[in-house]
């Protein structure tokens, strides 16, 4: 004996007809799906619209031109979502098994051909108007009189390389890695362009000033990622990947690794401060005090 | 010469007397008990990697728990990466690939195309005992000092390719995920050849390609890709092994320091791992994927009573998403420091991918249109993928571009969007795939309101676990951290995840309703007949379950497409592939392909 009957819906039917054919509708899981698909689509159309968790507010122009191409890919997409979604719930009650005849149709190679163009245009639209974004952040060059910093990650720490009064960073050495005597980075000190070199372990710079960071990693892969700035970079052992970025609004920012990079990754964090003109100048001059 | 003859000469046991019990359920050359053997690991791999995500969903909320089955007492950093490891690694190699493609596609290929077994059975039978040695080798990680690896399921150097000075599981742990892994590959790579020789050489007289199954379809495509794909993670493993335990430096730059010691490597880039692993990554999503569409758009036609809307399309959109899974590897890399012109190239690609997956969702929800809808449990699967592929495709929309992937890359939106589309929209392709074909492999249903209940709840449950979790990666959430103490604003997102992981047990506790089903109606379901669904193609043309040489000496012919539903004239509302009208030409011999 069955532990469970096959369906509700049948045992009403074996009652008779009209009833069956009635229960079939809407004791039969169509309108079920139907509520619950339109009770997802809406729920996502809301959260997405009423920014419950949004991202934090942009700090610069090219985060800025980011969250436009965002912006638009979230109503081309929402619009797909709400469409595809609420197809489907009115198809499954629509035509829900009520006795009646299937239509028998193998196709349409009009429609075929109409959502296959319609789709390709919509897509690669989108592809072309995000390429603005990505091109202004990573096919120039940073502006001129960019402030250069050095970006290194190890094993779950960021060190901040200035280059000093002299703007020129000295050479590095692997062999001279030495933590715990000072020397974290490597830095020879046979070369005169290292002597006042600025290593700290939060990224500092001027407001409204364009900043070219060059990142290297000691070890493994590491990642460099602003939320505020819309940037996310890989720290690549064997590479010095330079990205650069305008800052434009004073404040304390944090920096978070996302690339796995062993056990302590979760920990792997840093500040970025956006400090005024003067409030940098001043961090180089105390910084260069200190031997 | 015709496929009975082929496969009896290669396995002279089957023509003879009955094999003993051993050479029957252990060490079989009949496909379908491949296909089950591939099916129950796949089982015992999904119920691992299941609770696996569970101890990672519940280290996420409570990271300072004590649990009495972690040694210390409460989970590390290092034991919370092997798991998200493990997890990924399971998920990806023992059941996404295994599942749709190993195990269905072994049972129920030879059967849709009139075969009595695969092309190469004992091919066939070395692949699933390599697959079992390298699930084995996998799970053995758990076991050795150091424990499993942390590098996560991409295994990227430098982490995984020094030992273990780059943290605890990088020793023994990794090399025994990376032979596991090449275990594994060779497994895979010897069933793609399997799959592709049958579906060319075996199919039944009348058996055209444009009159296949449009599962036969995924499968043949989806073992090119396999071959292609597998391949090449082979040969990177290889290397990877190598730079482990020979010294060389294919993945490792001059100049190392790790843990503050200089290293001897030189010459090597981390990149070409990235690459070499994308180039199978990207592939490995349609090998999940591919099957689960094939199996949505069969069980669609015979519960709309329909033929499949767009045929062709539906065949070329296979191909079209095979070829292109090919060239958009690079999507995975767009923050790597791969050369940024080269990611503008990689994500036209990507975007191009959205057409052939809107004209699959398009000939789906036109394959409903004016249909007579049943609602078994398989097609309520079925109605859920396509639910889900919709969600998890779109959400792809956004990574596919990189100056917004700069934003969402490595975070949970990425998690969520490849787990709707990837992992719970295959599984449901799985589920519909087990609850449609349990009747012909064990001779009964499954039950239908237990069915109902297991689906309701996990459809309801996934959206509950994975929606969320966008919201967790627009807000900066970070994956892979074993928790939220490293950043500040991580901890405002933490109710977020409270409530995932909340969802994530009740859906985990509704898969119990699965098992219980699927035991319960191995035994007791509602005996089913030879052709319980009332459908077309040639795995019911023979009885449930089928006899050993599949068709009882009885080798069909085929004489329409297979999805021959509601037709115009004709006595009942669907006409079997193999069943002859007085129109069709009187039968042929041979291949007629």
């Amino acid at each position: 004996m069955p532990l469970f009957t096959t369906n509700l819906t049948d045992r009403i039917g074996s009652l008779h007809p009209r009833i069956l054919n009635r229960a079939r509708g809407f004791g039969s899981p169509s309108l079920l799906l139907a509520i619950f698909l339109i009770l997802v689509a809406a729920a996502t159309i809301f959260i997405f619209a009423a920014r419950l968790y949004p991202a934090p507010a942009p700090i610069s122009r090219d985060a800025v031109l980011v969250d436009h191409q965002y912006n638009l890919t979230l109503y081309v997409t929402g619009v797909a979502f709400l469409l595809a979604q609420l197809s489907l719930a009115y198809a499954v009650v629509r035509f829900r098994d009520r006795g009646q005849k299937a239509r028998f149709v193998r196709g349409n190679v009009g429609l075929e051909i109409l959502w296959t163009s319609l789709t390709l245009v919509v897509f690669v639209a989108l592809g072309v108007l995000g390429r603005k974004a990505w091109a202004d952040a990573r096919f120039t060059l940073p502006a001129s009189g960019a402030i250069q910093v050095e970006g290194t990650t190890y094993q779950f720490v960021y060190a901040f390389r200035y280059p000093g009064k002299d703007g020129k960073f000295g050479r590095i050495d692997p062999s001279l890695v030495n933590a715990p005597a000072g020397n974290p980075l490597g830095i020879d000190p046979s070369d005169p362009a290292g002597g006042d070199d600025i290593v700290v372990s939060e990224l500092i710079v001027p407001v409204d000033r364009p900043v070219e960071l060059l990142l290297r990693s000691q070890d493994v892969v590491h990642s460099f990622f602003v939320r505020e700035l819309r940037l996310q970079q890989d720290a690549m052992p064997g590479m010095i990947i330079p990205v650069h970025f305008t800052a434009d609004h004073i404040g304390e920012y944090e920096i978070v690794c996302t690339q796995l990079c062993g056990l302590g990754h979760y920990t792997m964090h840093s500040l970025l401060r956006v400090v005024s003109q003067s409030e940098f100048e001043a961090f180089r001059n105390r910084q260069a005090m200190t031997p | 010469m015709s496929s009975d003859h082929l496969a009896s000469t290669a396995v002279p046991a089957r023509a003879g007397a009955q094999p003993g019990i051993f050479r029957r359920y252990v060490f079989s050359t009949d496909h379908k008990v491949i296909g089950l053997q591939y099916f129950f690991l796949s089982l015992a791999a999904v119920t691992i990697g299941l609770l696996l995500s569970l101890c990672i969903r519940f280290h996420l909320v409570w990271p300072a728990a004590r649990l009495p089955f972690v040694t210390g007492g409460t989970m590390t950093p290092e034991q919370y990466l092997a798991l998200v490891t493990m997890h990924g690694t399971i998920m990806v190699f023992f059941v996404l690939t295994t599942a749709p493609q190993s195990a269905f596609g072994n049972y129920f290929l030879p059967l849709q195309i009139g075969a009595t077994d695969m092309a190469f059975p004992r091919l066939n039978m070395l692949s699933f005992w390599l697959t079992f040695v390298a699930l084995l080798v996998a799970l053995s990680a758990f076991g050795v000092p150091g424990g499993a690896p942390i590098s996560g399921w991409t295994a990227y150097p430098p982490l995984s390719g020094m030992g273990e000075i780059t943290g605890p599981g990088e020793g023994i742990g990794q090399s025994l995920w990376i032979v596991s892994i090449l275990i594994f590959c060779v497994g895979s790579l010897l069933g793609s050849i399997n799959f592709i020789s049958t579906t060319i050489d075996l199919r039944a007289p009348g058996l055209t390609l444009t009159r296949l199954p449009l599962t036969v379809w995924a499968w043949f495509v989806t073992a090119i890709l396999s071959l292609l794909a597998f391949a090449v993670l082979f040969a990177g493993g290889i290397l990877l092994a190598l730079d482990r335990v020979a010294g060389t430096s294919f993945f490792l730059p001059a100049g190392l320091v790790v843990s503050g010691e200089l290293q001897t490597h030189g010459g090597g880039s981390p990149l070409l791992w990235q690459h070499l692993f994308w180039f199978f990554g990207h592939p490995e999503v349609y090998i999940a994927i591919l099957p689960g569409m094939g199996v949505v758009s069969h069980i669609l036609a015979n519960f709309s009573r329909k033929p499949v809307f767009g045929y062709r399309a539906m065949v070329f959109a296979l191909c079209a998403i095979g070829l292109l899974g090919f060239l958009v590897w690079g999507h995975h890399m767009f923050v790597s420091g791969m050369n940024p012109y080269s990611s503008l190239t990689f994500s036209m690609l990507t975007l191009s991918i959205g057409v052939p997956s809107a004209i699959k969702t398009f000939n789906w929800l036109g394959t409903l249109w004016g249909g007579k809808i049943q609602f078994q449990t398989p097609m309520l699967f079925a109605l859920g993928f396509i639910s889900f592929f919709v969600t998890g495709g779109l959400s792809g929309i956004f990574l596919a571009q990189p100056a917004l992937d700069t934003s969402l890359h490595a975070t949970y939106y990425v998690v969520a969007h490849f787990h709707i589309v990837m992992g719970v929209a295959a599984i449901f392709g799985i589920f519909a795939a087990t609850y449609y074909w349990f009747p012909k492999m064990f001779g009964r249903k499954m039950n239908r309101a237990l069915g109902q209940l297991h689906f309701w709840l996990t459809f309801a449950g996934v959206y509950a676990v994975f929606m969320p979790m966008h919201f967790v990666g627009i807000a900066g959430g970070i994956r892979r951290y074993a928790d939220a103490s490293g950043a500040q604003y991580l901890a405002s997102l933490q109710p977020l995840h409270r409530f995932m992981t909340i969802a994530a047990f009740i859906t985990a506790a509704a898969q119990l309703i699965f098992f219980y089903n699927f035991f319960w109606s191995i035994r007791q379901g509602e005996p089913a007949s030879a052709n319980p669904w009332d459908a077309t193609s040639l795995e019911w043309a023979t009885a449930s379950p089928p006899p050993p040489d599949n068709f009882a000496g009885q080798f069909p012919t085929v004489y329409r497409g297979p999805y021959e539903y509601s037709l115009p004239a004709g006595p009942q509302d669907f006409f079997p592939q193999h069943l002859q009208s007085e129109h069709d030409a009187p039968s042929e011999e041979g291949r007629s392909c």
